[in-house]
Order: structure tokens, then sequence, then C-alpha cells
């Protein structure tokens, strides 16, 4: 087992895991934090998308005992002392999200995107956020919530 | 409970019904607060894994379980020894949770183990011997109906043809749907076309793998926590395959992360509720996402023959349709639905389909939105459009010619009611898409889709609570916002606010029993309880109201959330609020509650048209769909952001079977791309905004009107891309 110190969403957090267990598993196995989901384990389909230092990664594809000493944001962090993110009210303004299980990993994408490219275009947002798969909403509602949340996020 | 005749719901003034509130698990869902199926856990718990066959067909000889079981951390192991035969009506259900005397293909479950760890669960997996006689096999559905042919299963013989066969074969039965003769329609048509098509099997690609958490005591009660489209179908199979009584297994469907058809049978269940019986310890199994692709229920794979005539006047005087579906290692392809829906959109004198039902070695096929209905469209509406681009005629102009309608026998036997495709083939042509100019290398292609609707078993119950509020407990898994939509009609009828309404997904224990989320059935059918239930519960508190007056119940009337005296007869008291009548229920009689049970019938078939501008890369040949739009009959929106996502899901993954879906079968029989890499469903990269029209055709078996809109929005996409990327521009 391995002795691991990390911040998650901002809070110091320290766990043991096995060494070939994923970051992923130890967010939902060990620490309850089971908003990151499994949809494939391989890195196709994002549901699983965590920050790792502010970049986007797939959870499935990084070991526990890597969190060492970095930060980890998790959709669990975006809300923030109980007040909703321009991307998770437009999100549900939009109708975003149908069956709601790759919700967290689109979020958690759909952040970094627009804290990278405040003002993208449909495209922009389109690539950004092709590692991300949604089986429900053939992406209309998704694109236009985040175009409507950056619209927002610009306006302060 | 139908549409009332003197209720138009085209002009009535609904408060709530046709606007677009938030949805009452939103926050949950975009916190991450909402659990799914693998988000449970319990004390104790263990974790499941099972083994699978690496062959498509093979007896299987013994299976070694010892060594496994000596492993440090293994609690339980199951295999066939486990599951008696019982109910013959689940046998196949039963054969494929856990392989009998052979593996019947590739993924076919052989046993399982329960460990304190998944690391361990995994070590023991590879301990299980299993001595197999390897078997030749069939994928093809074509191969599969050869003389000659590996036969999968000795005592199958094709059920409805005569003489009664004697030998065996992979074809289970054969159906037919139709009226009049088409041999003779033909003859009166100026242009017949004739066409052969295949269509690979799809998965439906929910992101949420099978899941669930089992626990069973050696008092023989139970707990399944599941994400399932349908807890009680769940609760009733899992007790018949693994010896309980239904009343002491408590099933709790968990937010569901896709279904699309998928999540409507069982496949780790049972076997999760043995091991937990064998181990004493709650047992938790989650599928991987190859076990998905390899083991859970893709849609069949179709060969089709399709046959066409026109008089130059556009007129279809005959079609016939020979279709062969494969639907994996058992019986029970959704031959009759394809069949059956073959022709639906047209008004025909001389209609046949033929339809055959054929085993292969691959997993037992599952439902998959419309099951049956988009491989048939394609091949009809290919063979249409074709005789339209013949004959000259505008292929929206050729298809309202021959439209089905009010009064129409439907070409698999019932009249029709009133429907709606043709104001959606109006409504397409009208629509600005229809006549945008196309670019270079870009095509256009047009196809409607039909599908069925279904009713069912169906209970709900209504609690008024103390302070005003109301309690909606449902029993129909809500796979794409449906409980916005069930507070919404709640709300509607009561007359309070949208808000003052909270619908959650009862458990099995908790509420009667209720069918599937499936069909396009519940927004119809739970919508339609839910008025129901509100309107018996308007009943009680006008009784109450009455009571608290001294006069009769009859005298008092509901109107805009008050109970009031029905006239000046009746006395005069000033109205009184539902949350005021709540507040003094136990001083006059106790609690206040809504019900309603039905089995449903009336759903009101739904259609639907497809417009597709697709630009082909003359170099690489790659299509990029350009533009599209979705027109489809609801009936009445509900709630419409959430029809149009209807409309946008379904035209999605239409896209992705028509371009880049498809089961990759090797020769070794071993299915090739069990993984979302190599089986690509759209990414947002590849897609365009989905533009909708909501056609509203009152559905007259509905209160409100509505009809189902889940499916049919995946029947017209495959042959309308295929014509697009064709680039047969629009005549």
């Amino acid at each position: 087992m391995v002795r691991v110190t990390t911040r998650i969403n901002g809070d110091e957090v320290t766990f043991v895991c096995e060494p070939d267990e994923t970051l992923l598993d130890v967010l939902r196995d060990r620490l309850n934090l089971t908003g990151a989901k499994e949809g494939c384990g391989t890195g196709d389909c994002g549901a699983c998308s965590v920050t790792l230092d502010g970049r986007v990664v797939c959870s499935c594809l990084v070991l526990g005992a890597e969190a060492e000493g970095r930060q980890v944001g998790t959709v669990e962090g975006i809300a923030r002392n109980g007040k909703l993110h321009p991307l998770q009210e437009k999100f549900l303004e939009f109708a975003a999200l149908q069956c709601g299980v790759c919700t967290p990993g689109f979020l958690v994408a759909a952040k970094a995107l627009l804290e990278r490219n405040p003002d993208p275009t449909e495209a922009e947002i389109r690539f950004g956020l092709a590692g991300n798969l949604c089986r429900c909403t053939g992406y209309d509602k998704i694109v236009r919530a985040v175009q409507a949340a950056a619209a927002a996020m610009r306006k302060g | 409970m139908p549409l009332d005749a003197k209720f138009d719901p085209a002009t009535h003034h609904f408060r709530l019904v046709g606007t677009r509130p938030l949805r009452p698990d939103g926050y949950d869902k975009v916190v991450g607060r909402a659990r799914f199926g693998a988000d449970a856990s319990a004390p104790g718990m263990l974790v499941g894994r099972i083994l699978r066959s690496p062959h498509p067909h093979a007896r299987i000889r013994a299976i070694d379980t010892a060594r496994a079981a000596k492993l440090p951390g293994v609690k339980a192991i199951v295999t066939r020894d486990d599951f008696k035969d019982g109910d013959p009506s689940l046998k196949d259900v039963l054969v494929n949770v856990m392989a009998r005397d052979k593996a019947l293909y590739d993924g076919h479950a052989v046993a399982a183990v329960a460990a304190t760890s998944a690391s361990v669960a995994r070590k023991a997996l590879k301990l299980i011997r299993v001595d197999y006689e390897i078997l030749p096999h069939v994928t093809d559905v074509d191969e599969a109906m050869k003389p000659g042919a590996p036969i999968l299963h000795g005592d199958m013989r094709t059920e409805n043809i005569e003489p009664a066969p004697k030998k065996a074969s992979n074809v289970a039965s054969r159906c037919e749907f139709g009226h009049g003769d088409p041999e003779q329609g033909f003859k009166q048509a100026d242009v017949v076309i004739e066409r052969r098509f295949k269509t690979e099997a799809t998965h439906q690609g929910y992101i949420e793998p099978h899941a669930c958490l089992a626990s069973v005591g050696s008092d023989g009660q139970g707990e399944l926590w599941v994400c399932t489209q349908g807890h009680y179908m769940v609760r009733n199979t899992c007790a018949a395959l693994v010896g309980m009584d239904v009343s002491k297994l408590r099933v709790t469907a968990s937010e569901i992360g896709g279904g699309f058809g998928g999540k409507t049978t069982v496949f780790i269940e049972p076997v999760a509720l043995a091991l937990s019986r064998k181990a004493g310890k709650p047992v938790k199994l989650v599928m991987s996402r190859e076990e998905v692709f390899r083991a859970s229920g893709p849609t069949s794979s179709a060969s089709m023959t399709v046959k066409i005539g026109v008089t130059r006047h556009g007129r279809i005087t005959g079609a016939h349709a020979d279709i062969r579906f494969q639907g994996g290692a058992f019986a029970g392809s959704p031959i009759e639905l394809g069949a059956m829906s073959a022709f639906a959109c047209y008004d025909l004198e001389h209609v046949k389909a033929v339809g055959w039902d054929v085993v292969t070695n691959r997993p037992k096929q599952a439902a998959y939105r419309a099951p049956g209905a988009p491989m048939v469209a394609f091949a009809v509406e290919s063979v249409l459009d074709e005789l339209a681009h013949k004959i000259g005629m505008d292929p929206v102009e050729l298809r309202l010619k021959n439209t089905a309608k009010e009064g129409t026998r439907s070409s698999y036997g019932p009249k029709y009611n009133r429907i709606g495709l043709a104001a959606c083939l109006e409504a397409a042509r009208r629509h600005p898409h229809y006549e945008a100019p196309l670019g270079p290398n870009q095509g256009r292609g047009i196809a409607a889709g039909f599908w069925f609707n279904f009713g069912g078993q169906t209970c709900v119950s209504l609690n008024v609570n103390i302070d005003g509020t109301v309690a909606l407990a449902v029993g129909t898994p809500d796979i794409g916002g449906s409980r916005a939509s069930m507070c919404m009609m709640a709300a509607e009828e009561l007359g309070i606010e949208y808000d003052k309404v909270r619908a959650i997904v009862a458990d099995t224990s908790s509420l009667g029993y209720n069918d599937i989320s499936e069909g396009s059935r519940v927004t119809f059918s739970t919508g339609l309880a839910t008025i129901a239930a509100a309107r018996d519960a308007i009943g009680k508190l006008c009784a109450r109201a009455a009571k608290i007056w001294g006069i009769a119940p009859e005298a008092v009337v509901w109107e805009n959330g008050r109970a009031r005296p029905a006239g000046p007869n009746a006395g005069d008291f000033a109205p009184l609020s539902l949350a005021e009548i709540a507040k003094t229920a136990a001083k006059t009689g106790g609690p206040i509650a809504g019900h309603h049970e039905v089995n449903a019938d009336g759903a009101g078939v739904s259609f639907a048209v497809h417009l597709c501008d697709a630009e082909v890369d003359p170099e690489t040949g790659r299509v990029t769909i350009k533009r599209y739009t979705v027109v489809q009959d609801a009936g009445k929106a509900i709630h419409p952001s959430y029809v149009e996502g209807q409309f946008q899901g379904g035209a999605a993954q239409g896209i992705g079977w028509a371009l880049n879906e498809e089961y990759v079968y090797g020769r070794d029989g071993r299915l090739q791309n069990p993984g979302f890499l190599d089986y690509r469903i759209p990414v947002a990269s590849d897609l365009p905004m989905i533009d909708t029209v909501i056609v509203e055709v009152p559905n007259p078996g509905h209160p409100y009107g509505v009809r189902g809109v889940g499916e049919t929005s995946i029947v017209p996409p495959l042959a309308a891309i295929d014509k697009a990327k064709a680039g047969k521009k629009r005549r």
C-alpha cells in the first residue's frame, strides 16, 4: 500500500491505496467522491474527468499514487458554498442532461475549457469537449449551455 | 382515460404544460450527488467478477473452481450448478445469465466469484479452469440460415411454417403481416424496384455500464440496488431465477445512466444475488465496458429484401419485404416489430412483410430504441427515394401521396386513429432547411419513420402533505427527465405550483407493479396515471371541504387549486386551498392521497420526418453531417426541452449507426471492437446543432393528448443520411 497526501477541491487529503489502483477508484471507493464515473476504464468516454493541477485528465488513466503533492479538482468542487457555477446553472436551464451520468465529466471539462478560452466558438466547444461522450442529448443542448455559461461568465 | 371530446389540448390554456421548468433531479446531477448504479456501497461489501467464455461456441465439459475457492479472500463462487431450471418461460434468460452445457457466444458468462477486493476477485477468475470442447460457430445472419450451418440449439424447429420442419435449424420462427396481394400490385405499377440491404448490429451505448449491489440474508430476504429501466421486472425475474418469494426481494432503481432499451432485462443481477446468498454478505457487481459490449444486448443485425412498385403518378401499388434478423444466441429478435413497422407509414392496398428470427453465436440482443424499426425503415425509405427519383417526383410529394392517415388500415392490421404523419411531412416541406441551397459535395436526404408506442401496467400514488406540498411516487425509472413532466402534470391538475410537487421513483416494496420504462410509454402512461391520481386526490380534497362546510361533496368543485361551492345554492363559503385543507386533514378524516392503477392502452402511434445534409470529402470519403432537422409528432409536448432532447438524441444515435458504429466479428467469432475507441459513437465535434420541430396532433388516448416521443427519432436517420451522402440532391 502507498500513502498519498494531496489536495482535493482545495482540501488536504491523505489516503492509502494499492500501487496499481487508479485515481478514479481512490476517489470513488476510498474517498466516497462518486461524482466521477467509470464509463469505460480506458480513457475513451471522459465520464471520469477530473483536473490534475488544472489540466483535465481521465482519472481512470491516472494512478492514485500520482496525486501525491498535486491539486485534484472534481465535480464535487465546482459549486462553491452551495452556489452553483454558471455552467451548472446553464446545464439545468438548457436541459443539457438527460440521464446525467456524463454530466460530471462534461462540467469538469467545460470549466477547464472556459478557463482557457472564455469566448470559444461553437467549433472550439465541440472540439474542446470531444473527449467526453454523451449518448442521450446529441450534444446540441450541451453546446448551447456552454455558450450561455461563457456569455454569463464574461459579463461577470 | 382518453382525451375528453370537449377538451382540445391545442387551444386549452395550460398553466404549466408546455413550459420548461428545471427538473427536480437536476441539482443532484450537476453537483455529483446523484447516485447511479455503481455509486452505492454497503458495510462488509464484497466485489463480484464474472468469468466469460473466450469462445463463440463451445461445449463446457467441466468447470473446476477448487483452486479459486482456496484463494484467501474468495467468499463465494457460482456456476451453472447454482442456477436451477425453473420457469420455462425464463429458460433463455437463465441460460444467458449463466451458461449451461454450452457457451453460445464470445463473452457468455460461465462462472462468477465474490471476493474481498477487486484484485482478489480478478486473481480468482484466473484460477478457474473451464474444460471447453470448441465447436464450429456462425455470426452472420445469412450464413446462419444456410443448410449445413453450425447449429446452436439441437431442439430448434422453425415455428409458423408448413409443414413443420423435422430438422433443427437456426431459424426460430417465421412471421407475416399485411393485406392484399403485392404481386397483383406490382402488375399495376409503372416502375418496380427491388433491392437487398444489410445492416450491422449496433449497441445502445449507454455511458453507465450495468451495475448492482445485492444483499441476501440467510432469512431469505433480499435487497437489490440496480440501474435498470424496470425494477419490477428485475424483481420478478430475479426472484424466479434464484428461487425467492417476490415479496422478499426489494429492488430499488438507482439513477440510470442511459438505457435506450438495453436495460430492460437482467444480466448480472441474478448472479449478484446468488453470490450474496452464498457468501452471506452484500456483493457489488459492475460490468466493465468490454463486458457491456461482449455480453449485454446489442440490437439485431439485419438482411433485408424490399420490393415496391409505383405508378408514374406516384401511387404505390404494391410493397413486399422479406426481413431476416439475427438476435444472438436465443430466439427473440425484434423481427415482428420490424416486419410490422416496415410499411406502417403508408396507406397501401397490397402489402406484405415476412420476417425470419435467426439465432447466431452472438450475445442475446436486447431492445434498442424502436427495436427492429430503424433498419427496416432504412431499406423501405431507400427504395422509395429511388422510386421518387425514377418517376421524377419530389420525395416528400411521393410520401404525401401515399401517407397513412386517420382511418387507414395499417400494414400490420389495426386502423389508425388520429395520426400526424401528413402534418410532419407538410412541416418538413415548409421548413427553411428543405429549400436551403447546398454547397459543393453536399447532398440532402429525407426519410420518414414510425413507432408504435406502448402503454402498459402503471401504478401511481400521490400524497398530499401537511404543508400543502405533494409527494408523487411513480414506478417507472426516469431515463430522460420524466420526473419533471410528472410534477408538471400533477401540479397542472391540482392547481398548485410546479415546485410544490416532488416526484420520486419508488422501490418495489413501496408501490404496486409498474411495467418497464420502455416503448416510449412513460410520459404517456405514467402521465395518464398521474393525472388520474391527481383527480382522485381532488375528489377527496373536495369531500374534505364539503365536510368542513357541512354541505354535500357533489356541491364542491375544484378550481385553480381551491375548493369552492359549486354555485350560490351550495352555500356561501370562502374557497379553501389545497394547503388549507391539508393542514386540517387529521380532523377531517386523516391523510389525503390519490391513487391510480391502470393497464393503459391508446398510446397513439408516432411519426417523424428527418432532413439531413451531408458533405462527402471527395478525396477521403469522409462524411460530415452539415445540417439536420427532426420533425416529429409529440401529440402534446409536456416539457418541450426534453421532447427536443429525445428528438436530438435519437437522431444522433441514428447518425452513429449510419456512419461509424457496428459490431465487428472476426473469423474467430470474437467481437473485435469491444470498446469506445473502436466502437465509435458520435462525439460533439462529429455533429452539427440538431434542429427540431415539435408537431402536436393530439393523441385521443391521453387526457392531454400526449404521444410517446422517445423512439421514433432513431427510425428515419439511416435512410436520410444514406441518401444525403449519396449526393442525391433534392429534385
